[in-house]
């Protein structure tokens, strides 16, 4: 297998964006991370889209030949387009695809991105299109929602390890002051603890600010063989693992409710692939789809041991200057989850820190990041490790 | 949910009707057409659960799904059955009353509707089993 590089990034503003497009969204993202790699349209050999639910947010399905039309890679170049889904974590499969596609050999130069419009319909039917991710006929007929799916794995942590609902909004308040530093991000703004209590509850123990929000968004990525990358980049990153595990669709069914064993595989996957442990990662970008999320993430994938996720949170351990900063860019919480951008946005977030262009929110001496993105309450994990040496 | 894909999973549901391996004896609910245990080496027959079990875990739903709106809020639950299959159900309790490891039993309820001339959709819900 070759070496792949990422050699171009784009992020659009993450947000409620009334005034763009679907369509408008993807290009700005695509072009943008074209226009960043230096690269033109017809070296492009392929595109991987993540998205979710474009046939329930915007009525639209065959999003990998609108994308590519619109573009401007389809009616000359006729370059192929593939969406690829995995409920939440379809950008970071998208990324994979891409990743695997260049390290084959089987072509060169690749757009991974991932797009959603989630606010072109109400926040009902925007929940019900969520709610497709888990087990529509024996969760959600049974009066399940995806809130209440984390609340249930909030619940049994909180009485198997003794998590308190104030380490839950520690995660929140600290995600909130990432976003506050990070341009695209949806959330400016600081919040307390107080702001997550007073807030109304959606599923007991998570209030609203222990959820990530509805968002429209698209990130875009181009990849590259390692080996030419320093010809469009002075900066390219590497792809050191990209790994992906499955579990049950359904929570229910689950060897542990507090841990994500597809989290746990794909982890383990990707430090074996890096030849590298939880240590070494500098920065990471994990799926806090909601504030307990973020707890079993930095457990699952090593971070911390198993059950002390929420006391780590509560003394510092993962913010921007602690041990090992998480979700510097605000994460799913505050800089939003446009469903089938997040997966990509993680890892443009990633290459920013590696880069060394983040700004206020930057790690120091960051030299390996991680992006972990789940599907569902858990039933897809996908892990990659990225670094700017070779 | 269309009439059609309710309808196909109605014995399960109002009579929780699961699967069991008689190769590597486990309980599936709901049913499933193959053992994800033992695989292809496995042999799979209808199973009619007892439906007496255990709280996993549970949430109190206030922002309710679809369907449920006028129920909210509700307890939701994990629920663990003696035999060894576990489901999600609402369960029929007063929200204060709810705990983990608290034993329930089945009772038979009015899921939900598809609006107001829609089908109404019965099943297997839970209730705390107090004798027990």
């Amino acid at each position: 297998m070759r070496d792949v590089a990422i050699i171009g990034i784009k992020s659009t503003k993450f947000g409620e964006l009334w005034d763009y497009s679907f369509r408008d969204i993807f290009v700005e993202a695509g072009l943008g991370a074209i226009k960043d790699a230096g690269i033109s349209g017809d070296e492009i050999n392929g595109l991987y889209v993540g998205n979710m639910s474009g046939g329930q947010f915007v009525d639209q399905e065959h999003i990998g030949a609108l994308i590519a039309d619109y573009s401007g890679l389809a009616r000359n170049l006729h370059i192929p387009s593939t969406r690829v889904e995995a409920a939440c974590a379809s950008g970071g499969l998208a990324l994979r695809q891409g990743v695997m596609s260049v390290a084959s050999g089987y072509q060169d130069f690749v757009v991974a991105a991932g797009v959603e419009k989630m606010t072109d319909v109400n926040s009902a039917a925007a929940s019900s299109a969520l709610a497709a991710a888990s087990d529509r006929e024996w969760e959600g007929i049974m009066g399940a929602t995806f809130p209440g799916l984390y609340a249930m794995i909030a619940k049994k942590h909180i009485h198997k390890y003794g998590t308190t609902s104030e380490q839950l909004a520690d995660v929140a308040v600290k995600n909130h002051l990432n976003g506050s530093m990070n341009p695209i991000s949806q959330y400016k703004k600081k919040i307390t603890r107080e702001s997550v209590f007073n807030s109304i509850m959606v599923a007991d123990p998570l209030h609203i600010f222990d959820c990530s929000p509805i968002t429209d968004g698209a990130a875009a990525l181009v990849l590259a063989p390692a080996e030419v990358a320093h010809e469009y980049t002075d900066n390219p990153i590497y792809i050191k693992a990209s790994a992906q595990a499955s579990d049950t669709i359904a929570l229910h069914d689950r060897r542990d409710i507090t841990t994500l064993d597809a989290t746990v595989a794909a982890g383990k996957r990707a430090y074996d692939m890096a030849n590298l442990k939880p240590d070494d990662i500098d920065v990471a970008e994990v799926h806090d789809c909601f504030t307990i999320a973020e707890i079993c993430a930095i457990e699952d994938l090593g971070f911390v041991k198993k059950g002390e996720g929420g006391k780590y949170t509560e003394d510092g351990y993962t913010a921007v200057n602690g041990q090992i900063p998480v979700n510097t860019s605000g994460g799913l919480k505050s800089c939003g989850h446009p469903v089938g951008a997040t997966g990509v946005k993680q890892a443009v977030e990633i290459v920013h820190q590696l880069r060394g262009e983040a700004g206020k929110r930057q790690v120091e001496n960051a030299e390996i990041g991680m992006t972990h993105n789940v599907g569902g309450s858990g039933a897809t994990a996908v892990v990659h490790i990225l670094s700017n040496k070779r | 949910m269309s009439v059609v894909r309710f309808w196909r999973n109605q014995v399960n549901r109002y009579n929780l009707e699961g699967t069991h391996c008689n190769s590597c004896d486990e309980y599936f609910y709901p049913p499933r057409s193959m053992c994800p245990t033992c695989r292809r080496e496995g042999e799979l027959e209808s199973h009619r659960f007892e439906g007496k079990g255990e709280i996993v875990t549970y949430t109190i739903i206030h922002s309710a799904a679809e369907g449920f709106e006028n129920q909210s809020p509700y307890p939701l639950a994990i629920v663990k059955l003696d035999e060894g299959a576990s489901l999600t159900s609402p369960i029929v309790a007063d929200p204060e009353e709810m705990y983990i490891g608290m034993r329930v039993k089945p009772v038979f309820r009015k899921l939900g509707e598809s609006g107001d001339k829609g089908m109404i959709y019965y099943g297997t819900k839970f209730a705390p089993d107090k004798n027990d």
